[in-house]
């Protein structure tokens, strides 16, 4: 029976490795393919992160004379105290600014498509389908293809060169208010709001203090995407900003690397940087990760 | 950039669920007059919306009808006059441009089916009753995507690099001497650094779809003495058909747009050159204040996405009903 109904395979508890056959259906052999499949590309994804993290423990002599999949002297200190002191410390701002770039922006940005989506799934007005189908248009408009006009646009009014130039364009999310429509319509109830109407209560604080509270899942999905999004985004901060002290630690490590030639010294620590920049985003998307499944199975499945 | 639309864009590929959500409503809310809510509701997402979308794709428009001329010689006064679609036959005329739209295509052509094989494959897999410590695998692979762009660039820029990489070092030892740098390799280079970053974002979708799936088909098919293999070709993979064609949308904006890969690769690879790119050619029209023809160059690659996508899904369409 076991073998019918246990699909997910979501138990951390289990004996590792195909030692024990669970069915009558599974050889053995089939298993230790499969498995050794599995690994190998588990050792593909996971090597060049490995590698990311035995770099960053060496010295810019080790990382280039030492076998650079095992360690060496170990200088991760010295790295990280180096790569904080570097040019005035502009890596912590680095940081700090990408995380106020995507998390204030996705958390701005995913209240405006959750209100929208909400509107456009639980009123009926004129033009809703309309309106919508704007939205979706909006959603095919490549990030990149975007960047260059704002750009000019905002050269218009002086603004390139801010911090708004690259946080207000990122409060966009018409992928956030597409999700937010599916969500809303699917887990607020229409007869939920009529209550709250006959109880008196306005629009905006049934929203607030009700509708939001239901899509609250829904939300945290769309939040993560849009963080993401705005995390990666390379190209509207390249073409926005001149000030280094502006740049998201992506865009700063990207200028490191490309000094390397100039300063070799740079090279260890834009690893570094890189390791210490990418330790906490692992660290949220694997806490979060059933919130993503949630949310990509919605997305995917709705056909 | 491939990131950026990857998440951005899903909407192309499943064009029932507005009409989905919308249809099964046994009860609409009772239609008020001038209820000001959807407005209230409504007006903080669409004034940025068109500010910093719909304004300037119109902007993009525009620019791209317009052309600098210099009136007396090259030092003369600079002066913008209309000029058609003067830059859209400029652009289509470029060798340049022809040859990096070529390259993305032909990218596009080999790399989109080697990822989604391979996401699909190990969500097949990962579903299957022969896997063991799934949990873990799906995690490991998971990993790559939650890396920047940027930063999984650098990394592989490192492990490309013969001065550094102990890759390039195991494979010289083993006979190999790979040139991941060279012209002709860069391009798979930079193929592999996208499928290593997606593959398991993509695996996500398809994992998140086989799941949705009611169990007791399987159950029938295996009283019915279907192999596990059989039930993953001939169930599951059907079944699948909505998060493939999906996944597969996605990577096709993303293969077009592809723009953070190459530009980080140009510091450690002279095979990189500024018009690499459909993206690349646009950001270095740009930056060499060559704004117009930037901008026609940029509208005619959202053009082709929009028109590589919908054929992707009418193709995909057709193929389903008959």
């Amino acid at each position: 029976m076991s073998l019918l109904t246990d699909t997910t395979g979501a138990h951390p508890s289990q004996p590792a490795a195909g030692t024990r056959p669970r069915g009558p259906r599974e050889s053995r052999l089939s298993v230790a393919v499969a498995t050794g499949f599995l690994v190998v590309i588990a050792v593909y994804m996971l090597l060049p992160v490995f590698w990311l993290i035995v770099s960053a423990t060496k010295s810019q002599g080790d990382l280039v004379d030492s076998f650079g999949l095992w360690f060496s002297d170990f200088h991760l200190t010295d790295n990280l105290r180096a790569l904080f002191a570097r040019q005035e410390g502009v890596y912590l701002p680095w940081l700090l600014n990408s995380l106020l770039y995507a998390g204030a922006g996705a958390a701005v940005g995913t209240l405006l498509s959750a209100m929208a989506g909400y509107a456009l799934a639980k009123y009926r007005f004129r033009g809703r389908e309309l309106l919508f189908s704007v939205v979706l248009g909006g959603v095919l408009v490549p990030a990149t293809a975007l960047a260059l006009p704002l750009f000019l646009l905002f050269a218009k009014f002086g603004a390139t060169n801010t911090f708004w130039s690259v946080f207000l364009p990122s409060i966009v999310s018409p992928f956030g208010v597409y999700l937010s429509r599916i969500f809303a319509a699917a887990s607020v109830p229409d007869e939920l709001l009529e209550a709250a109407r006959i109880d008196g209560s306005g629009e905006l604080r049934t929203f607030f203090t009700m509708s939001l509270r239901l899509m609250s899942p829904a939300m945290v999905t769309i939040f993560l995407f849009q963080f993401v999004v705005i995390w990666n985004n390379f190209l509207l901060p390249l073409v926005m900003l001149q000030d280094d002290r502006l740049y998201p630690v992506t865009l700063g490590l990207f200028t490191w690397q490309s000094q390397v030639s100039r300063d070799p010294s740079l090279q260890i620590l834009s690893l570094t940087g890189s390791l210490v920049s990418v330790v906490p985003i692992v660290i949220t998307f694997l806490v979060l990760q059933r919130y993503w499944k949630a949310g990509l199975a919605a997305g995917a499945v709705k056909s | 950039m491939t990131a950026d639309h990857t998440a951005a864009t899903a909407v192309t590929a499943v064009p029932a669920a507005p009409q989905a959500t919308t249809a099964p409503r046994p009860a609409p809310p009772p239609p008020r007059r001038r209820n000001p809510a959807p407005l209230l509701f409504l007006l903080p997402f669409f004034v940025p919306f068109v500010l910093f979308t719909l304004v300037p794709v119109g902007y993009a428009f525009y620019q791209s009808l317009l052309r600098t001329e210099r009136t007396g010689g090259t030092f003369g006064r600079k002066t913008t006059v209309f000029a058609g679609f003067g830059q859209y036959a400029e652009v289509l005329g470029d060798p340049e441009f022809l040859g990096s739209a070529g390259r993305v295509l032909l990218f596009g052509l080999v790399q989109i089916p080697v990822m989604l094989l391979l996401a699909l494959v190990l969500a097949l897999l990962l579903d299957s009753t022969v896997a063991r410590l799934k949990r873990f695998f799906r995690i490991a692979y998971f990993v790559p995507y939650g890396i920047p762009g940027v930063i999984a660039a650098l990394m592989w820029a490192f492990l490309y690099d013969p001065r550094l990489s102990p890759i390039v070092e195991l494979l010289d030892r083993a006979g190999a001497q790979p040139d991941f740098l060279g012209s002709s390799m860069i391009l798979w280079s930079i193929g592999n650094i996208v499928t290593w970053t997606y593959t398991g974002y993509n695996m996500l979708i398809i994992y998140a779809a086989l799941q949705a799936v009611p169990a007791d088909i399987y159950e029938a098919a295996r009283m019915d003495g279907a192999s596990e293999a059989k039930i993953a070709w001939r169930i599951k993979v059907p079944i699948l058909r909505p998060a493939l064609i999906l996944t597969g949308v996605f990577s096709i904006i993303g293969t077009l747009q592809l723009f953070t890969e190459p530009q980080v690769l140009r510091s450690i690879s002279t095979s990189v050159t500024s018009t690499y790119t459909p993206n690349l050619a646009a950001y270095s029209l740009a930056s060499s204040n060559n704004y117009h023809e930037a901008a026609a160059m940029s509208v005619t690659l959202a053009l082709a996405t929009f028109v590589l996508s919908f054929g992707f899904l009418k193709l995909t369409g057709r193929k389903a009903e008959s």
